[in-house]
């Protein structure tokens, strides 16, 4: 049955020659080649936040009178609909971290070096929009966390200079977060934001394919000078169905923490009620905001706030740019590339618990 | 020449004519005019003392009033004669009897009351004659409370001032420098222990611990420039300008008749007066806090119908806690409970009816409430041992899930093993 079907695509598309890269297609084997399952188990939750997203599209209804009591709905009377919501919920933020893992992954087996500039640029731009995705889609249930959470939020885009303010009454649809807000964030959770990142995904996996898998640089050279000791596995199906198996431990993960802790609703977002105490963001803003709340109010004579959103705006885009900084001979640079990313996960796990910790 | 110095003359009388004009202009800006009293009382002790910063603070002087409007007198002069001369119409101390008709001569004439405040009411020296305070100074007794004691003399403050001794933070303590004075009460035969036992009040808690204004202090029950006892037959109306609900429950008691036919006084009976304390259900029993036995005898129908009633009310509480604690734990197992958590609202609206009703002393009424609590609390106890119920289906299908995922990696490895010899 199966053979007919290639037969019949193969005599209308010449489906063996489009599928000849997968089968040729290798990956290397080595003692760190674990770390290569990371993107694939990213991707295999942006596959499950896509699915879960649509089903959660049935029944959500976007506006500050409707969200809150269409999601409940959803946790309550909808068959399922808790464990929909429940693994979209767990799904991204599994992704955020599974993704910030792979770019670690990347950055210590020197896996962003020519050829493959552009595959780190489109990935760290990837993980900006997953970010991105998380501080939009947290607003939509409307409770009250959410609600003064977007409200900070939104209030430090406003800090950037000169175009600070427009940014912020852009993306509050006014000057106030209110249901315009939540009508805007909805439109770019489920329409902008999924539209560049499925053509960033595809370029991010186009580049991959073209340029293949890396291999860390002192197995290059010692895989160069002695072929024979070259090892690797094919993609399809060895590769593969190892990646299979990793994504189902990570669907296994992600119905346990379903079942044994569904996502909180929280309370109905009252925007005339004070802030509760304490309040804080999503974990992966947490080290930015934690490191905004420890600069001093003024540095020399530029405002401290200011100053904290145009740091962290340089050493995101100097991140994005990290490859172009590392010349034709690694071993001058790999040093301190390594020390910085050693420093960044130190940076932004110490300052993310200790943002958690703080009052 | 001559030309000249008309100008000059005439230039420098328009100089003097403007600084005279600033002048005037400055004093009658900062409101000051020469007040010669207080020259000489502000260095004088008390109770002759009076100084500008404390005379500053009082509303009479912030309207433009001066010493000599209740004292008399003319407070240009510098000489103490002139000044304090009965030719100037100085009036000196003014007699504590006369106190009350000095304030009303101002405080009893609407037309002038309206300049200063349209809303102030000028029926104070009317009331005061009705009260136990003016009756007794008519009487000749001059130890009672006039206008003076109650709101300070030289500093008097508006009463929303929370400074004033009469605003609603302050009045109990200032009705108690007499009422709760022994030694001053012993001529009255009344108690002294109306603010000892008020300031454990629940009332008194209202006020001072949750900030609450409007709980009653001293002249919510009794009046204040009418101040006296609100009599035994008057203290259920006195009880209901803020517990309506109870009296009209009272209202269609047995108890209404009885009490009055016994000369008992309603509320006061069963609640105290001063000594108001929170109303719990331990009232209805049979302990050292319950009333219904001060009067009724052990085993009687009444007694049955206050077992009855006490029953009620805890099976009700019972509920509301078990469902409580249901939706507590299905919370904790973070199950989606919040509707039932806001019906939990009605069951407890349900049983502070209850207690409202308890007032009717009907248990068909009160029974009304109670099984619309208990349905309620009901509804929300299944609830949460639903939402129990569903975490455990929940839990049983992931254990499920998980074995089949464990069964596909099994057989996927099983293949890779196979496919790779």
């Amino acid at each position: 049955m199966l053979a007919a079907l290639r037969h019949w695509l193969d005599d209308r598309f010449d489906w063996d020659d489009l599928t000849a890269p997968l089968r040729h297609k290798s990956v290397p084997v080595h003692r760190l080649s674990y770390w290569y399952f990371l993107g694939g188990i990213t991707l295999f939750l942006f596959g499950i936040q896509v699915a879960t997203g649509i089903l959660l599209l049935l029944y959500y209804r976007p506006g500050a009178n409707d969200a809150f009591e269409s999601v409940q709905y959803i946790m309550t009377r909808v068959r399922y609909g808790w464990l929909i919501r429940s693994i979209h919920s767990w799904s991204a933020n599994l992704m955020i971290f599974t993704a910030f893992a792979h770019m670690f992954s990347v950055l210590f087996l020197k896996a962003y070096r020519k050829p493959r500039e552009l595959t780190w640029v489109s990935g760290v731009v990837l993980l900006f929009l997953a970010m991105g995705f998380g501080f939009s889609g947290y607003l939509l249930p409307w409770n009250t966390l959410a609600f003064f959470a977007t409200k900070v939020g939104t209030e430090i885009t406003g800090q950037i200079p000169i175009v600070g303010k427009p940014m912020m009454i852009f993306l509050r649809g006014g000057e106030e977060v209110t249901g315009a807000t939540l009508t805007r964030f909805f439109g770019f959770h489920v329409a902008v934001l999924p539209g560049l990142a499925t053509v960033l995904l595809l370029v991010h996996l186009l580049l991959v394919q073209r340029l293949g898998i890396s291999v860390p640089p002192k197995l290059e050279v010692r895989w160069t000078a002695n072929p024979s000791a070259k090892h690797e596995m094919r993609f399809f199906p060895n590769f593969l169905l190892r990646e299979i198996m990793a994504w189902y431990v990570a669907l296994g993960v992600l119905g346990a923490l379903a079942a044994i802790f569904p996502w909180n609703l929280g309370v109905k977002a009252d925007p005339f009620v004070p802030a509760p105490a304490g309040i804080k963001p999503e974990w992966y803003f947490l080290f930015m905001f934690q490191t905004l709340k420890l600069i001093p109010s003024k540095v020399w004579f530029i405002d401290g706030e200011v100053l904290g959103v145009i740091g962290f705006g340089l050493v995101g885009l100097l991140w994005s740019l990290l490859p172009f900084f590392e010349n034709d001979q690694p071993s001058s640079t790999k040093r301190w590339i390594s020390g910085l990313g050693v420093f960044a996960i130190a940076y932004v796990a110490g300052m993310s618990v200790y943002g958690h910790l703080a009052k | 020449m001559a030309i000249l110095r008309n100008r000059l003359t005439s230039r420098a009388a328009t100089r003097l004519c403007v600084v005279a004009c600033i002048s005037v202009a400055a004093s009658v800006g900062n409101g000051q005019t020469k007040n010669s009293c207080l020259d000489c009382h502000a260095a004088l002790p008390d109770p002759l003392g009076v100084t500008q910063e404390k005379f500053s603070q009082d509303i009479h002087a912030q309207k433009g009033l001066t010493c000599v409007s209740c004292h008399g007198g003319d407070q240009a002069s510098d000489e103490p004669d002139k000044a304090m001369s009965t030719k100037a119409g100085w009036k000196g101390k003014i007699e504590r009897k006369q106190i009350p008709q000095l304030c009303g001569s101002c405080h009893s004439d609407p037309v002038l009351i309206r300049q200063f405040n349209p809303s102030l009411r000028t029926d104070q020296l009317a009331q005061y004659n009705t009260s136990v305070h003016g009756k007794r100074l008519a009487a000749g007794d001059t130890k009672v409370a006039v206008c003076t004691d109650c709101h300070s003399v030289h500093d008097v403050r508006a009463p929303s001032d929370p400074r004033s001794t009469v605003n609603p933070v302050n009045v109990a303590n200032t009705c108690a420098r007499c009422h709760a004075d022994p030694n001053y009460m012993t001529e009255y035969s009344i108690p002294t222990d109306q603010f000892a036992k008020y300031s454990g009040s629940v009332h008194q808690q209202a006020l001072m611990v949750r900030g609450d204004l409007s709980a009653p202090t001293c002249p919510t029950c009794h009046g204040n420039h009418g101040a006296a006892p609100p009599g035994v037959d008057k203290v259920q109306n006195v009880c209901s300008n803020c517990h309506a609900f109870q009296d009209q429950m009272y209202e269609k008691s047995t108890h209404k008749k009885a009490f009055q036919e016994a000369s008992l006084p309603g509320c006061v009976v069963c609640h105290g007066n001063h000594g108001i304390t929170y109303p719990t259900d331990a009232k209805l029993g049979t302990g050292p806090d319950a009333v219904c036995m001060r009067c009724h005898t052990p085993g009687d129908k009444c007694d049955q119908a206050r077992a009855g009633l006490q029953a009620s009310l805890i099976r009700l509480e019972q509920a509301i806690q078990n469902a409580d604690q249901a939706l507590g734990l299905a919370e904790r197992s973070g199950m989606e409970v919040s509707e039932a958590r806001l019906a939990q609202d009605q069951a407890r609206d349900s049983l502070t009816k209850a207690r409202v009703t308890i007032h009717s002393f009907r248990t068909d009424l009160v029974d009304q409430d109670v099984q619309a609590g208990l349905r309620t609390a009901a509804q929300n106890l299944r609830a949460g041992q639903e939402a129990m119920v569903e975490r455990n289906r929940r839990r049983a299908g992931l254990g499920v899930s998980l074995v089949a995922i464990g069964m596909v990696l099994v057989g996927l490895r099983q293949y890779l093993k196979k496919i790779e010899g």
